[in-house]
């Protein structure tokens, strides 16, 4: 009896919370599976990377179209997929580049529906098709941006030079308070090993992989973080830290001296990436994604997404309502010459899981 | 029972030194930690004035409240049907003689015993493979949530239930429930009548050791929540691993606070419900909480309690 | 004859009648418990696939032979010495607390074991949680090392800060297994040696260290079993590199989605702490 009832409470976890119906145009699922537009069909599952999105949005959404959203959080690719595979439904999901290559690959996304889109033809046109989803039937961009090191200039002085051995030369961080923190990643952080080493972000043999986890192992590391990076920068936890430029902004902004941070591109090369909005294959609330998709590719709500995330959009009709302080910025919009040093992260197919197990061998497992 | 010999003065007086500087050892973080919830200033550690407003930041906190919810739901589900069931076990193994006794006993020790971690692999795994199969057999998809961790959290606390009850039916004498036999009493009866109230202390331990596990169980929940059922302590873990913040602090006092005030609520119910006659041994009497015998019992078994 | 017939079908219907009674635990446990661990089992020799999935075919034995290679051998050491170090403090500072507890008037006795249950049955979490927000750079020990002319504080994320979190979240754990053993020792003895001129130390060396040997053996497994599985307090306060058992297992699951060789470990792990415990039972220790 007590298994039945406690079977029954895991039937009936799929919806914790009860939908509430509030004025905007709400109707739920016709049955057919196709959505209108700004239909909803139940509470939207999204599941995004941390400090990814302005909470007025989220409560934006949930006011004009009447449901509630339920957050959760990853660090990484990787994790996402992780939980993804084992079957964890989400609704929305925040794939970055290579991953959504890898995720069409194994059947995990669901085919977007354009008609439940009309906001699309605000996107730039240079994001509708990306190597990685060739006729955009599956991901929509949402920011991009780059990956590099924030650095805390009363350590390194103001006259550096932007290289990643501010992160891996172990004799130059030994004397830096506090360390180095790199990313919790394994494309990412094997990545900027790669780039010092002079090997392109997608080097896959094995070698290179087994120099850039030797060189990881040996650097000065502190922690492996995704999440507090920029955090544990200005509270002088760490001197360097490892992350995704926007976050980086963000937190220099929020102290009391923001010109002692600054953001590097290092100039052996770095990480273009660009994220994306994608549905799972088996969303439970596919028309409330589709929704929340629409939503964000309006222009204002674009733009109050940059303006908040210090991130770059690739939503053109959003760019009179930016910051204009960000689209100048070459941090932010990087100018020719720094886009000679990026380089986009690519699905390396079997391959892929190799990155992820020199990343292990380099954090000592 | 020979009373332990004093050492000499100097020792004496090294021990208790030594004894307080433990205390502070245990006490000081915990109590900086409430003092800083009532700060004003969002930086730790700078102390500005004191302030309610981490509390009023957490009660608004959609996030924390729906955790609480959640938390309480299957602490309260879990507690129940471990106890009923636990308690059942006890009686089983203490009391009768049954073929593959010894076996199902080591099945019972078993979960006292095994990882958090291993616990928290054995179960997912175990959903991702009942779910397919269920899903192929009947069309009906289930997923992670509420549901599956008040499983997975009732699989460990029958165990830990019957521990406690075992112990508490152990120093229970036999023959009284052979006279109440004797005076034509049913089996149920004399369950209802003589046992059950005199091992009461021990299922009320055993229920207080149950939700106590439940409430802090961090590795098993998070390997078999699903979004929107967080727990408490897996959202507490997922905030803590990130960062340190006043209103961690505030939810962190909420969470002492608690444990407090449940041990105090149990221990008030053992004192009042303690048995007239049991042969039991005379250091039984201390009912401080766990009492001495049962102190080796339940400290391995707490030793669960943080989902280390 | 009758009687022993009438006997024998008694005690028979007791016996199905106990079997029956703990029924529901029982196939509840086989369900929910020894089922899962089976599963566990048999994914340890399933097959990851080239993107992390798991395949439930060509059985093989990879994932153990992995198991046994260096990387995890590096993880299993750390976590051992790990565990040793913080059975060892335990035991060095405990001992000395218990035995003062064990030596006070019976009322005072109560009281001071009150005073050590409160932190036991408060919440692990919190408890690592107060020990993170002491210990930051920013927070409360720093600014007082900086207050007298030193350096912030930076024990976060480094060994001895796990170290330090983990004696702080199992010393109950060795203080009640010791005390429960002084408490029930026979002090008479000690008397005796007193009587017959030993001297303190010596009395205690001879006298109380082999009687309550038993408390430091329960005491010392109570310790390094969890410790050896930690995964909460390196997390908290380690930040998660060098990875321990429990988080290097966590990480098969979550990241480096090896599922097999993550089962492999965690059957590993359990296995070990099995043997620890049967260990423990064998050299005497009457109650888990």
């Amino acid at each position: 009896m007590s298994v039945v009832l406690a079977l029954t409470l895991a039937a009936c976890s799929g919806s914790a919370t009860p939908t509430t119906v509030s004025g905007g145009p709400v109707t739920s699922g016709d049955g057919d599976g196709t959505c209108e537009v700004d239909q909803t069909d139940g509470e939207l599952n999204l599941y995004n990377w941390s400090d990814y999105i302005d909470p007025d949005l989220i409560a934006a959404f949930e006011e004009e179209y009447g449901v509630d959203v339920v957050e959760t959080f990853y660090d990484s690719n990787e994790t996402m997929l992780a939980q993804i595979q084992a079957g964890v439904v989400y609704d929305l999901i925040v794939p970055s580049d290579y991953m959504v290559a890898i995720m069409i690959e194994e059947g995990l996304l669901m085919e977007l529906q354009a008609d439940a889109l009309p906001n699309l033809s605000n996107l730039g046109s240079e994001f509708v098709g990306m190597p990685y989803d060739p006729d955009g039937t599956y991901s929509v961009a949402y920011q991009w941006g780059t990956t590099g090191l924030g650095v805390n200039l009363s350590v390194v002085g103001e006259d550096f030079t932007p290289s990643w051995s501010l992160a891996f030369d172990p004799e130059a961080t030994a004397a830096y308070p506090g360390g180095v923190s790199l990313l919790n990643d394994a494309r990412e952080t094997v990545g900027a090993a790669l780039k010092y080493l002079g090997y392109s972000l997608n080097e896959t043999s094995e070698d290179a992989l087994q120099e850039a986890a030797d060189l990881i192992a040996a650097a000065n590391v502190t922690t492996f973080d995704s999440d507090q990076y920029p955090d544990n920068l200005v509270n002088g936890e760490v001197s360097v830290s490892h992350g995704y430029s926007g976050n980086f902004f963000t937190a220099f902004d929020e102290t009391e001296n923001p010109d002692n941070w600054a953001y590097v591109i290092p100039e052996e090369g770095a990480t273009l990436w660009t994220d994306t909005m994608a549905i799972p294959a088996d969303a439970d609330h596919p028309c409330t994604a589709h929704t929340f998709i629409n939503f964000l590719l309006d222009a204002e709500n674009g733009a109050q997404l940059t303006n908040w995330t210090f991130y770059a959009s690739p939503n053109e009709a959003a760019e009179e309502f930016i910051d204009p302080e960000i689209l100048e910025d070459p941090a932010i919009y990087p100018d020719d010459e720094t886009f000679a040093l990026l380089e986009a992260i690519e699905d390396t197919g079997d391959d892929e899981i190799l990155f992820t197990d020199y990343f292990n061998i380099a954090r000592g497992g | 029972m020979n009373e332990a010999t004093t050492p000499r003065p100097l020792v004496d007086r090294l021990l208790a030194a030594h004894g307080w500087l433990v205390y502070l050892f245990f006490y000081a973080p915990i109590i900086v930690l409430t003092v800083f919830s009532f700060n004003d200033n969002s930086r730790v550690g700078v102390w500005t004035e004191p302030s309610l407003r981490w509390y009023r930041a957490m009660i608004q906190n959609d996030d924390v409240m729906r955790a609480i919810r959640n938390t309480l739901i299957v602490a309260a589900v879990s507690t129940v049907v471990s106890v009923v069931l636990g308690t059942a076990a006890a009686i089983s193994m203490e009391r009768y003689r049954f073929r593959g006794q010894r076996t199902l006993d080591g099945l019972l020790y078993l979960p006292i015993i095994i990882p958090d971690v291993t616990m928290a692999v054995m179960m997912l795994l175990f959903f991702t493979q009942a779910f397919g199969f269920l899903e192929g057999l009947t069309g009906i998809r289930l997923s992670l949530g509420l549901g599956s961790i008040s499983l997975a959290h009732i699989a460990f606390n029958i165990s830990f239930v019957a521990v406690v009850v075992r112990a508490r039916l152990a120093g229970m004498d036999p023959h009284l429930t052979e006279a109440a036999a004797d005076l034509y009493a049913s089996p149920w009866q004399t369950f209802r009548k003589v046992t059950l109230p005199l091992i009461m202390p021990g299922v009320a331990g055993g229920a207080l050791l149950a939700l106590t596990l439940s409430l802090d169980d961090v590795v098993v929940t998070s390997f078999v929540t699903g979004p929107g059922s967080t727990t408490l302590p897996v959202y507490v873990f997922g905030l803590v691993r990130r960062e340190v913040s006043p209103l961690i602090n505030a939810v962190s006092t909420a969470m002492l606070v608690a444990s407090i005030l449940l041990v105090a609520v149990s221990l008030g119910f053992q004192r009042r419900s303690a048995p007239v006659a049991t042969t039991s041994e005379t250091d039984e009497g201390d009912t401080d909480g766990p009492t001495a015998p049962m102190a080796g019992r339940v400290s391995r078994v707490g030793a669960d309690a943080g989902g280390v | 004859m009758v009687m022993a017939d009438l006997e024998a079908r008694a005690e028979r219907a007791a016996s199905r009648r106990g079997f029956l009674i703990g029924l529901p635990a029982y196939v509840y446990l086989i369900l929910f418990f020894a089922i899962p661990l089976l599963i566990v089992a048999v994914y340890s020799f399933a097959t990851r696939t080239s993107t992390g999935a798991t395949a439930l075919s060509d059985w093989n034995l990879d994932a153990w032979a992995r198991v046994f290679s260096a990387a995890p051998a590096r993880v299993f050491v750390r976590s051992f010495l790990l565990a040793a170090a913080t059975t060892v403090l335990c035991l060095v500072f405990s001992y000395p607390f218990a035995y003062w507890i064990a030596t006070r008037s019976p009322k005072v006795r109560s009281l001071l074991l009150v005073l050590v249950m409160i932190p036991f049955w408060s919440n692990f979490l919190v408890r690592t949680y107060a020990m993170k927000f002491l210990l930051g750079s920013e927070g409360p020990l720093s600014i007082i090392s900086q207050l007298l002319g030193g350096e912030p504080v930076r024990l976060l994320f480094t060994v001895w800060a796990v170290l330090i979190g983990l004696v702080y979240g199992y010393m109950p754990f060795m203080i009640l297994p010791l005390y429960a053993a002084l408490e029930r020792m026979d002090w008479s003895l000690v008397e005796a040696a007193r009587d017959l001129y030993a001297g303190g130390w010596d009395a205690f060396r001879k006298v109380t260290l082999p009687l309550s040997m038993p408390g430091v053996v329960a005491g010392s497994v109570l310790v390094f079993i969890p410790a050896l599985g930690a995964y909460v307090v390196p997390a908290i306060l380690g930040g998660g590199s060098p990875p321990y058992l429990g988080d290097y297992i966590v990480l098969q699951f979550l990241t480096a989605r090896n599922w097999p060789f993550g089962s492999a470990l965690s059957v590993s792990v359990m296995l070990i702490m099995l043997i620890a415990t049967i260990f423990y039972f064998r050299r005497g220790g009457r109650t888990l």
